[in-house]
């Protein structure tokens, strides 16, 4: 323990207690009042280790979390949710939306001291985003060249029309760049600077001892004046929830950050004074529970079971009695937290209604006997424990309409591989992740003609020509409106088709220090660079 | 020579078994659906058809079983464990890295639960059947029978997060770089809630087998001849009758050495240390097969070497055993 940080800790008891007292009261002002203080260790909880740690290459929470605050983006999203320039200080596209121009940011180094110029940009996009980068791979599919004219201009020509807008709320996630000197020569993925990543980020990376934990620095050159804040921040791996709860109590960790705690540790340190726990700061973030059906077996091909299926669960109760406030009703693919694109929940649902159901299953001609239509195994996805909790609950909620339910469990690579690749389920249910664009990270699920084996994708047996050239013509449509209007076509088809029922929308929840400032303040707050936070005393 | 001869020979005895274990993990993981890049996939969160094909080229998963194996063995061969797909390095540096954290949990745990099971056993056998012998066994039998994450999570509870007099988790204090004796300390602090919970459970196990084999030892015509030459009950019971009780304590020793690598995956878990259990767990759900497999093939090694040790002691304590070995 730091000697000199327990007695300032001691000497301010009694202003840190005032202050909360004062926070119920106004918080706003409170907040605002408090000029912020430099200094202070951050302690994350890191739950899964990743196998690398450059966001340029791996698009996923896990990442973020560490390579985040030491690499940077070409734009992240304000607190509105609007996109906003990091290393790209401008941007526009040309009518046509084949052409991309971005003016990036003078004056920017790396954590060795070279010089961030175009040509780093471009080296990351054609090599790593088109390439390696996971979605990036599919956003990036028509890129054909960047050029740099000058060390502060990067231009993404395309082959095809690429919306602004899709491009801008794909860029958070999917344009991390990285030091082209430090990856020329060699393959990208065998580099020895994904584990020890160097950025233009607020923090220097340090130290990382595998299975314990990651350590990164204050940047002294940092290109934001008097950022960051903290002094270090310190990643510690810890797999098992129960105990990382534990040490939050006892002070050992600050933050645990998307849903990284059992339901109940969290219900719990809500209710302690010393700790925040809200969905604010997540809603990039955002995922649904989903019910996936295989039209290869004949019953779950006809529409009238699949409808049958859906409006014989009882999602609110599910939702009140399990989940609590950490979820609510969902309406299909479009998360209510996307403003750009959520459709309102006007398009086909399905609400609770046992006798519907089985006068639905009656007409289909699948009728009891002896109170057993028919069987379905079920492949719950091992993520998180709301799964697990909500395929008991399809499970019983099935059996009361006469459809029994094995459930059949696997680990996270057993799962992707027998429902993905093998199609070896009748019904799956795991987490849709929402990625701020429909075209990055939902269409998928539903466009036919995916490769066999792709993890989320449309595996289902399922085609539609309709849907088909309604997600096609949403991803090149470079008006926004218009774009908006096709992705609320697209959801009124889906959800009358329904080969996933998507009646869930969870949001990430964040545990935290009551002391952190400047927190949650974006909606991927979790992942973006923290150069504002800081530890009040 | 006579050590190393019997050294080299169990050695070779041990070298079939080796490669039929490491054979059937093997196989065994073949059949467990999905590989490392399924897994892989898992952790980011989706990718498409051609990121995983390149994936699998990557990690040489597109040759067929057979040839995977051959590879595998051959490079074993040379002493050659392969790479760690999760952790890009060689898999010798990674469980090297691993080694120390569970070797020092092992033996700590290994220690208390034979010191205090053999205390607690001759306390009891003594005692049999009166009030020490019935407080012994039953609080033997609470800790036997309670599952070792809720011993460690309850552990955590009262002495870090009330009591905050030993650390929650980790193997070292991060926040300050510390040497020599200070480091030595600093890490026994954080090993003290693990190795409890650890030992806990097998020293149940130890002192009811010292106790029975105490209460046997004790009816033996040796002691009474002891006892009839007129040697106080302390004298019999550490010279004479002692020694000869141990003999089962140190074969199960031997037999738990390895129960003790792979029960520690959930003490490792929920005191966040950096062992092989945990590495052990992370492969099988990672599909790391060069990874499991180098484990299996060391935790092989030190449950042999171990258990050569312990065939030592039997001499030593027994010198007939070492006259008609």
């Amino acid at each position: 323990m730091d000697l000199s940080r327990l007695e300032i800790n001691r000497r301010t008891a009694l202003l840190t207690s005032a202050a909360i007292a004062a926070n119920v009261i106004n918080p706003m002002r409170a907040f605002a009042q408090e000029t912020p203080r430099k200094g202070g260790v951050f302690n994350v909880h890191y739950g899964a280790e990743q196998r690398q740690l450059n966001p340029s290459i791996q698009a996923s929470t896990g990442v973020y979390i560490i390579g985040g605050k030491i690499q940077e983006n070409l734009v992240d999203l304000d607190a509105n949710g609007q996109p906003v320039g990091v290393l790209a200080e401008s941007w526009e596209a040309t009518p046509d939306g084949k052409t991309v121009t971005f003016k990036l940011r003078k004056g920017v180094t790396w954590h060795d001291g070279k010089p961030f110029t175009s040509d780093d940009v471009a080296f990351s996009a054609m090599n790593m985003w088109k390439k390696i980068l996971n979605y990036g791979s599919t956003l990036q599919l028509f890129l054909t060249s960047v050029d740099t004219p000058d060390p502060q201009t990067a231009i993404f020509r395309y082959e095809r029309p690429m919306p602004l807008n899709l491009l801008l709320r794909a860029l958070p996630d999917l344009g991390y760049v990285s030091a082209k000197h430090l990856y020329e020569s060699g393959d990208i993925r065998q580099n020895p600077t994904n584990l020890a990543p160097v950025g233009t980020g607020p923090f220097k990376f340090v130290k990382y001892e595998r299975g314990q934990y990651i350590i990164a620095d204050r940047n002294p050159d940092y290109w934001r004046p008097n950022a960051p804040y903290l002094d270090r921040i310190v990643w510690k791996v810890i797999t098992d929830r129960a105990a990382a709860a534990a040490q939050m109590e006892a002070g050992e960790l600050h933050y645990s950050p998307f849903s990284g705690l059992t339901i109940s540790d969290m219900a719990r340190l809500g209710k302690d004074k010393r700790f925040i726990v809200q969905t604010k700061g997540n809603e990039g973030n955002a995922r649904t529970n989903t019910i996936e059906f295989n039209f290869r077996r004949k019953e779950l091909a006809d529409i009238r079971v699949r409808r049958a299926i859906a409006h014989a669960i009882n999602v609110p109760f599910f939702i009140d009695n399990f989940l609590g406030d950490f979820a609510k009703l969902g309406t299909g693919p479009i998360p209510s937290t996307s403003t750009d694109f959520y459709p309102g929940p006007n398009t086909p649902q399905y609400p609770y209604d046992k006798a519907k159901a089985i006068a639905l299953l009656d007409e289909a001609g699948f009728k009891a006997s002896s109170g057993n239509r028919f069987s379905l195994r079920l492949l719950p996805a091992p993520w998180g424990e709301d799964i697990s909790l909500w395929s008991t609950f399809i499970q019983q909620s099935l059996g009361e309409v006469g459809i029994q339910v094995d459930i059949v469990r696997n680990d996270g690579g057993g799962f992707l591989k027998q429902v993905y690749d093998e199609h070896a389920f009748d019904l799956a249910t795991g987490w849709h992740q929402y990625r701020n664009d429909p075209a990055v990270s939902t269409t998928v699920w539903y466009r036919s003609g995916q490769p066999k084996g792709a993890p989320w994708t449309n595996q289902w047996g399922w085609e539609d020509k309709t849907v088909d050239a309604t997600i096609d013509n949403a991803a090149t449509e470079v008006d926004p409106v218009k774009r908006k209007a096709l992705y609320a076509d697209f959801v009124k088809e889906v959800n009358t088709e329904l080969p996933v029922w998507m009646p869930i929308e969870q949001i990430f929840v964040t545990v935290i220090t009551a002391k952190a400032r400047n927190h949650s303040n974006t909606p991927r707050w979790g992942s973006t660079s923290w150069h504002d936070l800081w530890l009040s005393a | 020579m006579r050590i190393l001869s019997l050294a080299g020979r169990r050695l070779a005895a041990s070298i079939p078994t080796l490669f039929l274990i490491l054979i059937g993990v093997f196989l065994l993981l073949q059949l467990a659906p999905g590989d490392t890049v399924d897994a892989l996939m898992a952790q980011m969160g989706g990718g498409d058809a051609a990121t995983a094909e390149a994936l699998r080229k990557f990690y040489g998963l597109n040759l067929s079983v057979p040839a995977q194996l051959g590879n595998y063995l051959w490079h074993l061969v040379r002493l050659d464990l392969g790479f760690s797909s999760i952790y890009g390095k060689p898999v010798a540096t990674v469980i090297l890295e691993r080694l120390p954290p569970t070797i020092l949990l092992m033996t700590a745990s290994l220690s208390f639960a034979f010191f205090f099971g053999l205390v607690f056993g001759v306390i009891a056998a003594r005692g049999v059947n009166r009030w020490p012998d019935t407080m012994i066994s039953t609080l033997g039998l609470i800790f036997y029978a309670t599952p070792s994450f809720w011993f460690g999570l309850m552990a955590i509870v009262v002495f870090s997060v009330y009591l905050q007099w030993l650390p929650p988790g980790g193997f070292e204090d991060i926040g300050t770089v510390q040497t020599g004796i200070w480091r030595v300390l600093d890490i026994a602090a954080h090993l003290v809630l693990p190795t409890l919970t650890l030992g806990l459970i097998f020293l149940a196990i130890y002192l009811r087998i010292m106790r029975a084999s105490m209460l046997e030892v004790l009816n033996l015509d040796f002691v009474r001849t002891a006892r009839a030459k007129g040697l106080d009950e302390t004298h019999v019971i550490t010279r004479h009758v002692l020694r000869n009780a141990l003999l089962p304590m140190v074969t199960l020793i031997g037999l738990q050495a390895g129960t003790m690598l792979g029960g520690s995956v959930v003490v490792e878990s929920v005191f966040s240390l950096p062992g092989l259990g945990r590495l052990a767990y992370e492969s099988v759900v990672q599909r790391d097969l060069n990874t499991l497999l180098g484990i299996v093939f060391v935790s092989a090694l030190l449950v042999i070497s171990v258990n050569f040790v312990v065939d030592l002691l039997y001499a030593r304590l027994d010198p007939r055993i070492a006259a008609e070995g």
